[in-house]
């Protein structure tokens, strides 16, 4: 009789609990797409700083991904680091040092990929941050934003980014731009609208200086 | 296309006369029954605001009077609480001082039979003159007559006389010297006697200020049972001054529980994690609030346990022996959460400082890594002191949060009556604003059908100038009225 009482009690208390605790995710995910082809490497330091900055950024509980873009992103192979912060603060510490340390050996072992695929990198982006169910959504694309596609790849397919910031850093212009920058503008144009018509949000951050408030959200 | 249906008539113009006119007849048709309608109207807003506002008049004097009530009560347990206090304070004088007294009478009495002793022993006693001295006398009366014989006899008797007199007179000396010897050693016991009387008297008046003291609070006290006006004023200032002086002491507390929050909300993730949420709200930041609360909570226990607050009457009912026990109880969960706010706040520290290094890790910035200020240690011992401490310092929460509860009933009183007034106030104007508009309202109308009134004013007045002919009343007689 005391055992059941005990058990009812046990679980009334259970109950309770799990009732008052929120279901809402409060966590930041952040997927970082380092564009790995061609010239591009040579701008791989800079990706660096952003990448240091971010894991200094982000909190415990929360997600960072760290994906190079090649001739077929949408793969698991092409993600370089990931980790979700332990809740523990000293531990997060410790993850995010060694998260930094995989990434500076993987910008020392780095070769330039022939392609570019931005939109494959981006599928593979919301595929693991919808599995990740982080509360606040976050793709920063490190690229000059020039895709190109191998043939026999289709990227022509839309993408569902509803929820998610879609942020394009250090767009560097191309000779070509600097000859028409119609071009580079069209460009961003093209990626604003497939972001917006997936329902994302856009942006464009070549300041690196103003990177630290969308971390502040 | 709309506005077509109102054309009666292709002219616009024409159209708008005849629709004039339609309700310039139509208004004067209807001018009793809206004149009566407008003025019911009014009445009925009126008499249903003037109603409000007097059964609101009504509640502002019952309120003024549990207000009253309230404060006297509150006044008459605040006068019966100090008047206890002092009267436990002249019993403890009392059983500290006066249950010494029969020592003190005892001690004065060995100290008077001494002097006493030493007096009687002071006292002069005249050296009884020898015997022999008068058979001396008489051999010295008998005539020697030139005998030598009797002559030696005579001075042998001198010489022995002379010799008995100096014996004595040392011997009365010796005497003397012992008595003042005596005298010299009643000294200290006078100085002692002098001491105890002086002892008593200081006790005695102690005694005698406390009682003036209990004079004053009684009368106090006999104001309040009489509920005399003063001493409901009293109060209430007392009342105003204690909720302003218990709200301010509370902000401050209020300040210090912030200060307290900061120091353990951070560490604590490292315990309960700070990835979870509860109504929105960080798992550790609710965790450290609610071990602030009870802390808070246990002071208030601790204080009323004392019985220095009385927030809780079933705790101060408790039978001295439970009551000191769980004061012990209360106490001990108090130091035991200082200390692990103590450890947290150190924990603290090492947190921010493996952050900062983490930070500077990934800055790049290695020579701030190597670099750590030598009197770093200062702001741990000062973060665990403050740690340790605030617990302690939130306790005494317990006494500004009585007086403010108590003083709050007085004046959330006091402010009712005060609103209440103001609505009062309201719906009088109100209703006087209505029951006037009603009047302009019929103004308004007789205005709009001003052409209709005068031509019956004018048939009326020829009809007058002809004789009156019908004893019906009429509209005009309706407006006069107005």
């Amino acid at each position: 009789m005391m055992r059941s009482f005990k058990h009812i009690t046990l679980l009334a208390g259970a109950l309770l609990l799990s009732g008052c605790s929120d279901q809402v995710s409060y966590s930041k995910g952040v997927y970082m797409l380092v564009d790995t082809s061609g010239t591009y490497t040579t701008e791989l330091t800079q990706a660096q700083r952003i990448i240091n900055f971010t894991l200094a950024k982000l909190n415990p509980g929360d997600t960072f991904v760290v994906a190079r873009v090649d001739t077929g992103s949408f793969s698991e192979k092409d993600i370089v680091q990931k980790q979700t912060f332990e809740d523990r603060p000293s531990m997060a510490n410790q993850q995010k040092r060694l998260f930094r340390e995989g990434i500076n050996k993987f910008i020392e072992d780095v070769k330039p990929s022939a392609y570019t695929d931005i939109t494959g990198g981006m599928l593979q982006a919301i595929e693991y941050m919808n599995e990740a169910k982080s509360g606040i959504k976050t793709i920063l694309i490190f690229s000059d934003l020039k895709e190109e596609i191998q043939a026999g790849y289709n990227r022509d397919i839309p993408i569902d980014l509803e929820g998610y910031r879609v942020i394009a850093i250090n767009v560097t212009k191309l000779r070509s731009d600097n000859i028409d920058p119609v071009e580079y503008l069209d460009r961003l144009e093209s990626w604003r609208n497939k972001v917006e018509s997936g329902g994302g949000h856009w942006q464009v951050i070549n300041d690196l200086e103003r990177l630290e408030p969308i971390f502040s959200s | 296309m709309s506005s077509d249906i109102f054309l009666i008539v292709p002219s616009a113009f024409l159209s708008g006369l005849i629709w004039f006119l339609a309700i310039v007849i139509s208004l004067y048709l209807a001018r009793t029954p809206a004149h009566y309608s407008i003025r019911a109207l009014s009445r009925v807003i009126h008499n249903a605001m003037r109603l409000s506002a007097h059964s609101i008049t009504h509640a502002e004097k019952l309120l003024q009077q549990r207000n009253k009530e309230v404060l006297l009560a509150q006044g008459r347990e605040a006068s019966e609480r100090i008047i206890e206090r002092e009267f436990d304070r002249i019993e403890a004088t009392v059983r500290r001082d006066l249950a010494e007294y029969p020592a003190i009478h005892r001690m004065l009495s060995e100290e008077i039979n001494r002097i006493d002793d030493d007096y009687k022993d002071s006292t002069e006693a005249p050296p009884n003159p020898p015997g022999w001295v008068k058979a001396v006398e008489a051999v010295a009366k008998i005539p020697s007559k030139g005998d030598p014989m009797v002559a030696n006899i005579l001075e042998d008797i001198h010489g022995s006389l002379q010799r008995a007199n100096d014996k004595t007179l040392v011997e009365y000396r010796k005497a003397n010297q012992s008595r003042h010897s005596y005298l010299k050693n009643m000294m200290p016991h006078w100085r002692k006697v002098l001491n105890l009387l002086n002892q008593v008297e200081k006790n005695v008046n102690g005694l005698f200020s406390r009682s003036v003291s209990i004079d004053r609070h009684m009368a106090e006290y006999e104001d309040i049972l009489k509920r005399t006006d003063r001493s409901e004023q009293m109060l209430s200032s007392s009342s105003m001054t204690q909720f302003f002086i218990s709200g301010i002491v509370l902000a401050i507390a209020v300040g210090g529980a912030i200060i307290n929050f900061h120091l353990i909300a951070r560490p604590l993730s490292e315990m309960v994690g700070g990835t979870s949420h509860i109504a929105g709200f960080q798992i550790n930041t609710v965790s450290a609030l609610v071990i602030i609360l009870l802390e808070i909570a246990m002071g208030l226990f601790f204080m009323e346990t004392m019985r220095i607050t009385r927030l809780f009457p079933i705790i101060g009912a408790l039978n001295d022996k439970v009551r000191i026990r769980m004061a012990v109880v209360f106490i001990t969960i108090l130091t035991c959460l200082a200390c692990i706010e103590a450890s947290l706040a150190f924990m603290r520290e090492l947190l921010m400082e493996e952050d900062a290094a983490t930070r500077a890790i990934l800055r790049g910035d290695n020579a701030s890594i190597v670099a750590q200020s030598a009197y770093l240690w200062i702001t741990t011992a000062a973060q665990m002191g403050m740690g340790f401490i605030l617990p302690f310092a939130l306790m005494f929460v317990a006494i500004p949060l009585e007086s403010f509860i108590h003083s709050m009933r007085t004046v959330l009183g006091v402010v009712a009556v005060g609103l209440l007034r103001i609505i009062e106030w309201a719906l009088r104007l109100g209703g006087d604003i209505v029951k006037f508009m009603g009047n302009a309202l019929i103004q308004l109308y007789d205005f709009t059908i001003f052409a209709p009134l005068w031509i019956e004013t004018m048939i009326k007045h020829k009809q007058d100038e002809r004789g009156p002919l019908s004893p019906e009343p009429s509209h005009s007689d309706t407006s006069a009225s107005l």
